[in-house]
């Protein structure tokens, strides 16, 4: 018998090599966003994925057997605006990296938050660049020695749930690359809300991350997010030293706010 | 016969609004040619502006006034920094409550309106004293016909302060009346 | 009365009338920042749009503007963005993208003095070779230079039909004077006026069955949302669209298509204007330019002086061979530029010594040309 994977009906045929480094957590991503397509029931013609520049922009392109919008550094979610503003029917999904959507494009991502444009943006968070060979990120925790922090990261990284929340999204989680359920669970909430949805996923970068600043092998590296991760139902209950080190996982909002395309349609038809 | 004109004074008065209306009637009403440019400083209000407009029965190439035959001076300043572009047996006409220092020995003719003073005095508003001088001047020079500038100002004022402009207006072709004859 | 369709005589801004052109080209998408002098295209975008379906959208900077504008034309919907200098400055990388991407959409530069922040509401004609080589890389692109209101709103029309026929963005290179000009534009019924269609893949198919990028005669783009499966990439790839990064055949290929798409059909783009007659003498312009040389010639006339007019109404691609042909009909060669000499050394070229060429910008940079000043000009050198 042919055993044929499920979701390779997701995958562009001819395509089936993938680019990622072993170990690396852009599969676990790639499988969690069309597991939720599949589980939702939904027609993959009816998505445009946008991404960026970096590893975690060949998650859909050209991979994803759907239309797919791979553009500049930085700027995927200013592309998603046009194609969702030009047709909001179409259901659009950015899919980047941490300074792909944050460091050079982080004008634009709060921007579309503040808009509450109806995006689901999911943010692959390796904490580094790793396409370049491991320079310093906006989201590569503070101390650390990189590329480009020789002598160990003078910066503090971003708080990126928190960042999107206070921007407006109306719809935010964290999780890692362990918890491939929560995390496919949350992609389908995201597609279903109307609004700026906004998914961090912590991923192991093996070769850059893990090599250089000593965190090890994807199997320990996971094992890590496993141990360090905390609820975001529990933190109340912890010290601020017991929350150290750790990863807040879980849904940070889900609120209703009044959404743009919805409103333009709407003053279109206020204005005749 | 090709006309050149420049409205000056400061923003706020509606020296470029003045321009406007003066080459929209041209254009839309009398059916003549008419381009109209305009420049003012980097602030939104009391900065110096300026507003051209060349008037035309054929087409227009050069779009930009170098020596007007009619220099519209709405503040000292303005009068200062043009009168000296101005054709020579140009027009030159003045708002007197604004414009004081007068050049001594000129050779255009000069006309000096109160406009200012009336548009305040019998208007209750200041910012009228430009349909004041519009209709002065087109009832001194008739670069449009009356008809048209009317018309033109009724299509380019807020909606609702129509009927007070055009009886700026009229008040202003009084003036110039009494001026000709 | 319905907003929706403007026709008659107007008596307009340039500004406005580009953005009335874009409405009746069937624009229904434009995404801005907002700058002097350009401002106005927006702002009448913001009003105009929503009467006819379409989209008006402030971005946070002229990045997103771009960016925003490509991801709109990848849904079918034709596109414009309008901006001065600092804001094409910021475009640029994303203006390759849409040459590589082959997006069609309308750049829109009102000119203002430059370089840097310089001088928002003093005209220029500093961009010229900006639009030309920019963005980073080897292409081709296409640039119109209107030199009327009127033109504003024509060559807008234009710009869109060019951009949709040939999968790629159309830069309009106004400038503040013609931007903020006001005079009388006549918009014809929408029956008279011509517009072209991008060419759509015949049926759905996907992707490796048909060429959706790459051919010389302009590819169907396969738009979103319509089952096509695009792969649209802004690095190196196949005429799939299939990305190829590490192959010097394929940079090879990309890039010789790319361009061979615009210089292949140089002739149906380039349009020129010109009045040469019996003249050994001839001023070439564009753009606002144009109005002086226009008036220069009339004063011309009256002293039995007669000099030729050759306009560059598209800019780019280069009109070369109509240079060269120019050159050999005429001595000299008077090029008008609002600039210290853009355009010029592309003409130098297409000449090849068959005429002198004569470099003449205005007395003050930025002012239009004083007519008596070409005059004198043309006087001392015939």
């Amino acid at each position: 018998m042919k055993i044929v994977h499920p979701l390779i009906k997701y995958v562009r045929p001819g395509f089936l090599s993938t680019t990622n480094c072993a170990g690396c957590g852009n599969g676990i991503i790639a499988q969690s966003i069309l597991r939720a397509v599949d589980e939702l029931e939904m027609d993959i013609d009816d998505f445009v994925f946008v991404s960026g520049i970096g590893c975690a922009a060949w998650i859909p392109s050209p991979f994803f057997n759907a239309d797919v919008l791979h553009t500049t550094h930085g700027r995927p979610i200013a592309f998603a605006t046009g194609v969702k503003l030009s047709n909001p029917k179409l259901r659009v999904m950015v899919v980047s990296g941490d300074g792909d959507l944050v460091a050079i494009g982080g004008n634009h991502f709060i921007h579309a938050a503040r808009r509450n444009i109806d995006l689901t943006v999911i943010c692959a968070n390796n904490g580094i660049y790793g396409m370049t060979g491991g320079q310093v990120g906006p989201t590569t925790p503070s101390g650390l020695k990189t590329a480009t922090t020789p002598y160990g990261n003078l910066e503090r990284p971003f708080d990126l749930p928190n960042l999107a929340k206070a921007a407006g999204a109306v719809y935010v989680a964290r999780w890692t690359t362990y918890h491939a359920r929560q995390l496919t669970k949350s992609i389908k909430r995201a597609v279903q809300k109307k609004g700026f949805s906004f998914i961090e996923v912590i991923s192991q970068c093996p070769v850059q991350f893990g090599r250089r600043t000593g965190a090890g092998n994807a199997v320990t590296m996971m094992q890590n997010y496993k141990k360090n991760s905390v609820s975001i139902k529990k933190v109340d209950k912890l010290k601020e030293n017991e929350l150290k080190g750790k990863i807040i996982v879980g849904e940070f909002i889900d609120r209703e706010e009044p959404e743009l395309c919805e409103e333009i349609a709407k003053m279109r038809e206020r204005i005749g | 016969m090709k006309k050149e004109i420049r409205i000056a004074g400061f923003g706020g008065q509606g020296v470029v609004l003045s321009g406007v209306i003066l080459g929209k009637a041209a254009v839309l009403y009398d059916r003549k040619r008419a381009i109209q440019t305009q420049s003012y400083g980097a602030e939104a209000r009391g900065g110096g502006a300026r507003s051209e407009i060349v008037i035309s029965d054929e087409d227009i190439d050069y779009p930009k006034v170098i020596n007007p035959d009619i220099l519209v001076a709405m503040s000292q300043q303005a009068l200062d920094k043009y009168v000296k572009d101005l054709k020579p047996k140009g027009i030159l006409i003045v708002d007197s409550e604004l414009v004081k220092d007068l050049p001594e020995d000129y050779i255009f003719s000069l006309y000096r309106v109160p406009a200012s003073q009336i548009a305040s005095n019998e208007f209750g508003r200041i910012i009228v004293a430009n349909m004041i001088m519009l209709g002065f001047l087109v009832s001194l020079t008739e670069v449009v016909s009356l008809k048209a500038l009317k018309n033109s100002v009724r299509e380019s004022v807020p909606k609702g302060t129509e009927e007070m402009n055009i009886k700026a207006v009229e008040r202003g072709r009084k003036i110039g009346e009494v001026v000709i004859k | 009365m319905s907003n929706k369709v403007l026709t008659g005589l107007h008596f307009m801004q340039g500004d406005i009338a580009c953005a009335e052109g874009a409405i009746a080209a069937g624009c229904r998408f434009f995404a801005g920042y907002p700058i002097t002098p350009a401002t106005e295209i927006a702002e009448r975008m913001a009003k105009r749009l929503p009467e006819v379906g379409g989209t008006y959208a402030q971005m946070e900077d002229e990045l997103g503007s771009m960016a925003a504008i490509i991801g709109a034309s990848w849904t079918g919907t034709r596109a414009m963005t309008a901006t001065s200098g600092p804001g094409i400055s910021l475009m640029l990388e994303n203006i390759g993208y849409a040459i590589a991407t082959e997006t069609p959409c309308v750049v829109v530069n009102v000119q203002r003095g430059a370089p840097s922040t310089g001088s928002a509401t003093l005209s220029f004609q500093g961009d010229i070779l900006q639009a030309r080589r920019g963005s980073h890389g080897e292409y081709e692109t296409i640039a119109l230079a209107p030199s009327s209101s009127q033109e504003m709103f024509d060559l807008t029309i234009k710009a869109f039909n060019l951009a949709e026929k040939f999968r790629t963005p159309v830069f309009l290179l106004a400038d503040a004077f013609i931007g903020h000009m006001r005079e009388e534009v006549l918009i014809p019924d929408k029956s008279k006026i011509n517009i072209v269609k991008r060419k759509l893949p015949p049926c759905k198919m996907s992707l490796n069955e048909y060429k959706s990028s790459l051919d010389e005669n302009v590819a169907p783009m396969p738009i979103f949302g319509h089952g096509f499966k695009s792969h649209v990439t802004g690095s190196t790839h196949n005429s799939y669209g299939k990305r190829d990064v590490t192959n010097y055949e394929a940079l090879d290929y990309e890039v010789k298509l790319l361009s061979k798409k615009i210089s292949k059909h140089k002739r149906e783009i380039i349009s020129v204007d010109s009045e040469i007659k019996d003249s050994n003498v001839v001023l070439i312009s564009y753009g606002t330019t144009y109005r002086a040389v226009r008036e220069a010639r009339k004063m011309l006339k009256r002293d039995n002086i007669n000099v030729g007019s050759f306009r560059l109404i598209t800019l780019w691609p280069f009109p070369e061979e109509e240079i060269e042909d120019l050159a050999k009909k005429v001595k000299k060669i008077i090029v008008l530029e609002n600039n210290l000499g853009q355009i010029v050394t592309y003409i130098k070229a297409a000449v090849k010594g068959e005429a002198e060429v004569i470099f003449l910008p205005p007395q003050v940079l930025g002012t239009l040309h004083k007519p008596d000043y070409i005059v004198d000009k043309v006087k001392e050198v015939i």
